[in-house]
C-alpha cells in the first residue's frame, strides 16, 4: 500500500525542533506548532522535553497543548479529512458530509479509524467560502462537495470498498 | 510598477487568493509563465501572482493590463488560447469574459461589473494589483510614503491627532475609536511600549483579514510602524492564525524586505525611530481574538482573557503599554496619513467613517470580498453587489458579526450598515462577515450552530459563559430534535440576559446574540418547531420529511441522480416518489430540483 511513511518521534528529531527556539516560555506555542507539523500530533515525550527546555512545569505545557485547537495528543490517520464547518459551509450542508463520512467510515469528528487510515475533524472556516461546502483531505481542497461527492472522495483514497487499493 | 510603465508591454495578473488557488490558479500561473517564455511572444510580458481579488465566485481570475481585460474561471487548458489570441494578437476570448446575467452580454473588464462598480477600495486598494512578495510593487503604489511623511513632516502627536480626526474605529469587532487608544498609549511614560496586529481572524465565514495579510502585507507593516512612531513603541508583534500559512509566509517576506530597505530596525529612514516586528503564530483558539487573551497567548500562556479594569494601553503585553489593532484597521492607517483625515472622514456615516470590508458569503450569487463606504445598505450589498439569491429561492435573513452577531430579517434590508445601526438592529459589525440565508436555512438550527461553535471556544474561565452556553445549547438542540417546550423560549431569554450581564469578556457577553436576534425576528419558526413538530426549512432532520408534488414534478430524474441513498424512484417523465424509510433528509433533491417540485412537509 502506498501509504506515506510517517516520521516516528525520536529524541534526536524532537531536540532538533526544540533547539530552534530560545528556552523562553513564550516560544512554547511555536515549538508545539512545529512538532505538530512534523508528526501530526504532539508526542508526550516531546511535551516533556519542551517543559525542560523552557523551564516550566509540565502542567503548563500540557494545559497549552489541550487548550489550543491546532494540537492533537493522539496520532491522526494517514488521510485526515477536515470538513469545513464555517457558517457558509454549514448552511450549504456540511452536516450532511459529516454524516456521510460516519456512514461510510464509522468515524465522528475527532476520531480515527482503527486501522489508522482515516481521521475526521471539523474546522471553523478555512476562508474558502466561495467553495462551500469545502472538505480538505490532508492539504487538498475539495470544493462544493455534495453528499454523493464525499462518497467518491472517500473511495478515491481507498476507503469503503478496498483499503488496499488507493 | 515597472511593467505598467513600460510602453507596449503587458502585465498579466493571476489571482492567487485562497479561493482561486483551490480552483487551480497556481497551475494557470505556472502555465502562463512557461508558455510566455517558450513561445515566441514579441510583446514584453510580466506575469504576477496577486492576492485575492474578492470575486471568488468567478475564480480563477486573470487580468491583462493595460488592456483592462478580466478573464473568469480560467483553467490551465485555456492558457494556450490566451497566449496565442489575446497576448499575441490582442483578440478577446469571449468565452472567458463575464456574462452579465441581465443583459446577457459579455463584459470585457471587471471595472464594468456591478460587483465592483459599487465598491470603494481603501483597505483593499492594492490587493489583486500587486505581487505581495514584492516591496517594489508596494512602493510603486505609494507604499511607505505615509511613513516617510509621518517621520519627516509630522510630530508623533500630529499623527495621533490625524487618526483621531479621521474618526477611524477598530475594524475587528468592537469599533472602538483608534485615535483614542493611540492617545492613551502615547501619554504613558512607561517603557518599553508594544504594538500588536491582531490577525487571529476567527469568525467563521470571514476572511477579509486573511486576504489583506496575504495580498498586501506591507500595508499592515507600514501601519504598525506609523503607530510605533506615534506612541513611542520599540517592538511589534503580528499574531496570525497558523492555519493561514500563506499569510504567515507573505508577512515574513514583507518584514524581511522592509528591514532590508530600512523601514524596520534602527534609525528608520534616518530618524530616531527604532522598531522591529516579529510574527507569532496562533494556536487556533477563537477566544484569542479577544485582545487580553491574545496577549496572554503571546506571553506563552493559555489564551484566557482577563477583566479590563486596566486597559492594555496602560498595562498590556508583559504589563507594558500596548496598542492592539485589527489587520483591517492597520491597512487604513497609511491611507489616512497619505490622503489626510478629512478625505477619509468624508466617506461613511456620522458615527462610522471610511469603508468596511465584508466577506459576502452563504446563499448569494457573487460570493467574495467587498469593500464599501460605511452606510451602504444591506440591500445594495446583497442584491446589487452580491447579485441576489441563487437558484430562484427567496431571501430570509442576513447574519452579521460572526458568532457574536445576530440575524437580520428582510424587513430591515434597507438598514444603512455601520457600527451603530447594526447594534441597534440586535446584531453587530464584528469583523465583517455577511452571511446570506435563504428559505432553506433554519433559524433555530443556525442559532444552535453558533452556540455550538462558542461551546467549543469558551475558555471556561467564568461561569456565566461556560455554563450559560451549555444551557443554551442543550435547549436549542432539544428544540431542533422536536423535544422543545414553549417555556423553553423564556428560559433562553433568561439565560441570555444573565450571560450578557455577568460574563467576563466580550465572547460571553455577546454569545447569546444569535439566540436573541432569531427569537426577536423569527419567533414563529421556533414555535413551529415546538408546537407543530415541523422545520419549515427542511433542515432539522427529526422534523423534516421531503415529498414530491406530483403536479409540479416533470420526471426529469435529476433528484434520482443526486440522491446518495437511492430513495427516489419513478418512471421517466412521470412524477417521482420518495421512499421515506430510505431517505436520510440530506436535501440534495430539493437543492437540485429545477421545478420546485420537492416540498418540505
Amino acid at each position: 500500500m502506498p501509504a506515506e511513511i510517517k516520521t516516528e518521534p525520536n529524541e534526536k528529531l524532537l531536540l532538533s525542533i526544540i533547539n530552534n527556539y530560545p528556552g523562553e516560555k513564550r516560544y512554547i506555542l511555536s515549538i508545539m506548532q512545529d512538532m505538530q507539523k512534523q508528526f501530526n500530533y504532539l508526542p508526550r515525550q516531546g511535551l516533556e522535553m519542551i517543559a525542560l527546555h523552557v523551564a516550566s512545569p509540565f502542567s503548563q505545557v500540557y494545559s497549552m497543548a489541550t487548550f489550543y485547537k491546532a494540537f492533537s495528543l493522539v496520532p491522526k490517520g494517514r488521510i485526515n479529512f477536515k470538513v469545513c464547518d464555517g457558517t457558509a459551509c454549514h448552511i450549504k450542508g456540511s452536516n450532511v458530509i459529516i454524516d456521510q463520512i460516519y456512514q461510510h467510515l464509522g468515524i465522528k469528528p475527532g476520531e480515527t479509524t482503527p486501522d489508522g487510515e482515516f481521521s475526521l475533524e471539523t474546522v471553523n472556516c478555512i476562508g474558502a467560502c466561495a467553495l462551500a461546502p469545502a472538505v480538505l483531505a490532508n492539504d487538498r481542497v475539495y470544493p462544493k462537495v455534495t453528499s454523493a461527492g464525499i462518497v467518491e472522495i472517500i473511495k478515491s483514497y481507498g476507503g469503503h470498498a478496498d483499503a488496499s487499493s488507493k | 510598477m515597472q511593467a505598467a510603465n513600460d510602453l507596449g508591454s503587458k502585465l498579466i495578473l493571476v489571482c492567487c487568493g485562497t479561493g482561486c488557488l483551490a480552483n487551480g490558479s497556481m497551475e494557470v500561473y505556472q502555465s502562463l509563465k512557461k508558455q510566455l517564455t517558450d513561445s515566441e511572444v514579441t510583446v514584453k510580458t510580466f506575469t504576477k501572482p496577486t492576492g485575492c481579488n474578492g470575486w471568488c465566485e468567478k475564480g480563477p481570475l486573470v487580468k491583462i493590463m493595460p488592456d483592462d481585460i478580466t478573464y473568469c474561471q480560467v483553467k490551465a487548458s485555456d492558457v494556450p488560447a490566451i497566449v496565442e489570441k489575446t497576448i499575441k494578437n490582442g483578440e478577446l476570448l469571449d468565452r472567458l469574459l463575464y456574462r452579465d446575467p441581465q443583459t446577457k452580454k459579455r463584459v470585457k473588464s471587471h471595472h464594468q461589473i456591478d460587483f465592483y462598480k459599487k465598491q470603494h477600495k481603501l483597505a483593499l486598494r492594492n490587493i489583486g494589483e500587486i505581487d505581495p512578495a514584492s516591496i517594489d510593487d508596494y512602493v510603486a503604489r505609494d507604499g511607505y510614503k505615509a511613513l516617510a511623511k509621518a517621520l519627516q513632516e509630522m510630530t508623533p502627536t500630529g499623527v495621533v491627532e490625524e487618526i483621531l480626526a479621521a474618526g477611524l474605529r477598530g475594524r475587528g469587532g468592537g469599533g472602538f475609536p483608534t485615535g483614542i487608544k493611540w492617545r492613551a498609549a502615547a501619554e504613558q511614560a512607561a517603557r518599553p511600549k508594544y504594538v500588536i496586529c491582531n490577525g487571529d481572524e476567527g469568525d467563521p465565514g470571514a476572511f477579509m483579514d486573511r486576504s489583506i495579510m496575504e495580498g498586501d502585507p506591507h500595508t499592515v507593516v507600514e501601519g504598525m510602524i506609523i503607530c510605533a512612531y506615534a506612541i513611542g513603541a520599540t517592538r511589534g508583534f503580528i499574531y496570525v492564525r497558523d492555519e493561514y500559512s500563506l499569510a504567515v509566509t507573505n508577512l515574513g517576506i514583507a518584514i524581511d524586505s522592509a528591514r532590508r530597505h530600512g523601514y524596520l530596525g534602527n534609525n528608520i529612514l534616518g530618524s530616531q525611530l527604532c522598531f522591529d516586528i516579529e510574527i507569532v503564530r496562533g494556536g487556533g483558539a477563537f477566544v484569542c481574538g479577544e485582545e487580553t487573551a491574545l496577549m496572554a497567548s503571546i506571553e506563552g500562556n493559555v489564551g484566557e482573557p482577563r477583566d479590563k479594569y486596566v486597559f492594555p494601553t496602560e498595562k498590556g503585553l508583559w504589563g507594558q503599554p500596548t496598542i492592539i489593532n485589527n489587520v483591517e484597521t492597520w491597512a487604513n492607517v497609511p491611507v489616512i496619513i497619505n490622503n489626510g483625515a478629512e478625505q477619509f472622514a468624508a466617506l461613511g456615516t456620522a458615527g462610522s467613517k471610511g469603508t468596511k470590508v465584508f466577506s459576502l458569503v452563504g446563499k448569494v450569487v457573487n460570493t467574495g470580498l467587498v469593500e464599501v463606504p460605511m452606510g451602504t445598505t444591506l440591500r445594495d450589498i446583497i442584491f446589487t453587489i452580491g447579485g441576489g439569491i441563487p437558484g430562484g429561492r427567496s431571501f430570509k435573513a442576513v447574519q452579521t458579526g460572526g458568532p457574536s452577531g445576530g440575524c437580520i430579517p428582510e424587513s430591515r434590508l434597507d438598514l444603512q450598515v455601520d457600527f451603530d445601526s447594526l447594534l441597534e438592529a440586535g446584531s453587530m459589525m464584528g469583523s465583517g462577515g455577511i452571511i446570506v440565508m435563504d428559505d432553506r436555512t433554519c433559524m433555530v438550527e443556525i442559532a444552535r450552530y453558533y452556540v455550538n461553535f462558542l461551546a467549543g471556544e469558551s475558555c471556561g474561565k467564568c461561569t456565566p459563559c461556560r455554563e450559560g452556553i451549555k444551557a443554551l445549547l442543550d435547549t436549542l438542540t432539544a428544540i431542533c430534535h422536536g423535544q422543545g417546550r414553549e417555556e423553553d423560549l423564556l428560559y433562553l431569554e433568561e439565560i441570555s440576559q444573565t450571560m450578557q450581564d455577568a460574563s467576563l469578556c466580550a465572547l460571553g457577553r455577546t454569545a447569546a446574540n444569535p439566540v436573541l436576534s432569531t427569537l426577536r425576528y423569527f419567533k414563529a419558526e421556533y414555535l413551529t418547531h415546538i408546537r407543530d413538530h415541523r422545520c419549515p426549512a427542511g433542515i432539522c432532520r427529526e422534523l423534516t420529511e421531503f415529498e414530491i408534488d406530483p403536479a409540479a414534478c416533470t420526471g426529469c430524474g435529476l433528484c434520482t441522480k443526486n440522491c446518495p441513498v437511492d430513495a427516489i424512484s419513478g418512471e421517466k417523465k412521470l412524477a417521482h416518489i420518495i421512499d421515506q424509510n430510505k431517505c436520510i433528509r440530506c436535501g440534495e433533491c430539493i437543492n437540485h430540483c429545477r421545478f420546485n417540485a420537492v416540498l418540505v412537509r
